[in-house]
């Protein structure tokens, strides 16, 4: 067997210290979003207040792990619409499904 | 070529339909990988928004917290459902191994991104190093959710006392400890039912992702992205890894918060 050559014929570029902090500080906001809704489940009464802040901030988080740690802001505008557009349906989804729970829950109970 | 995107060289031998042009200004793969996400994205929001749909078909558990019994006449409250501890057993510690569950996985996110930043360098020492934290990082959530998932089948020492119509189509009346498909301690059986298959679909996920990791991994080490010129498979399976970690968030949401 060939004895494979294990040295890199790429330039190797320094690394970029403004990019690392930004990464770094990303996952301190996802950190500190993360113990907020901690902090929330243990002291808020449960209802619709709390879900809908539960989800917001889940959404938020979402945001940030697209746009920052999948560089899908960076992307050309064409691919970041047609990977978001689409979730516009999930919307709808949501809408229906909860309405049709709702009426379920009412049948039933 | 978008600012953080690693330069590789259209190949002339691809044709206009195979890959050799790029209108997206993303490459072939990563292009395919970010439409299957989508379609990824479509397949566990029909999952999520189901259990949303099911919650609300349920009464919520509405008395004082600390006399919570499971019923499968309401919903069961996650921080009185997940409360266990391993090596702890009766402390009662609501949400804090799923807390750590999801600090190791947001944690193992951006290890993962130092890793797409050091590949973007072409520098395979720190790829080699944030994609081993990485691959620990998936391999320490999948053992923490082995332990959930054990917890959750075996039961407490109590179990709940409840009424259902077992397999053979009988009505029963008895302690139930744990959780199947069929009937569980917590709340409806339908509580267990989507736990086991959303959880599980994720953690399904996870371990795919677990042996690209370390493929990636292994092929970063013995140099096989230099040889190639680029390291834009780091980029791809990063991807793939932070999409795990995305719907975590969701899942964390719904199942532990909501």
């Amino acid at each position: 067997m060939e004895v494979q050559d294990t040295k890199s014929t790429l330039e190797v570029a320094p690394r970029n210290e403004e990019k690392i902090k930004k990464i770094w500080k990303t996952a301190f906001i996802l950190l500190a979003i993360t113990v907020a809704e901690f902090i929330m489940a243990f002291t808020m009464d449960r209802g619709i207040l709390l879900y809908s802040l539960f989800i917001i901030l889940t959404i938020w988080k979402a945001k940030y792990i697209m746009m920052e740690f999948m560089h899908l802001g960076d992307e050309a505008k064409p691919l970041f619409y047609s990977i978001i557009v689409p979730l516009i349906f999930l919307v709808w989804l949501v809408i229906a499904l909860i309405k049709e729970g709702s009426d379920i829950f009412l049948m039933r109970w | 070529m978008s600012a953080h995107s690693t330069a590789i060289e259209v190949s002339t031998k691809r044709g206009i339909w195979g890959g050799g042009n790029e209108p997206l200004k993303a490459s072939y793969g990563k292009l395919m990988m970010w439409f299957f996400l989508l379609s990824d994205i479509f397949t566990f929001a029909a999952f999520l928004i189901t259990y949303l749909a099911i919650r609300v078909s349920y009464p919520a558990y509405a008395g004082a917290a600390e006399t919570f019994t499971g019923s499968n006449e309401y919903w069961p409250v996650p921080e009185l459902v997940f409360e266990a501890l391993p090596f702890l057993h009766g402390v009662h510690a609501p949400l804090i191994f799923v807390g750590i569950m999801t600090f190791i996985l947001i944690a193992s996110s951006v290890t993962m991104v130092l890793a797409v930043e050091a590949g973007h360098r072409n520098d395979r020492n720190d790829v080699v190093k944030w994609m081993l934290w990485t691959l620990l990082g998936g391999i320490t959530f999948l053992s923490c959710q082995a332990w959930e998932w054990s917890h959750f089948i075996h039961g407490t020492d109590g179990g709940s006392l409840l009424t259902y119509v077992n397999g053979l189509g009988q009505n029963v009346t008895e302690t139930v400890f744990g959780a199947n498909l069929m009937v569980n301690e917590y709340g409806p059986a339908a509580f267990a039912q989507l736990f086991f298959f959303i959880t599980g679909f994720h953690g399904f996920h996870v371990t795919i992702g677990v042996f690209l990791l370390f493929l990636c991994f292994y092929q970063a080490a013995v140099g096989v992205y230099d040889k190639r010129g680029h390291y834009e498979m780091v980029e791809k399976i990063g991807l793939y890894w932070h999409f795990v970690d995305l719907v975590w968030v969701f899942v964390f949401t719904l199942f532990y918060l909501i």
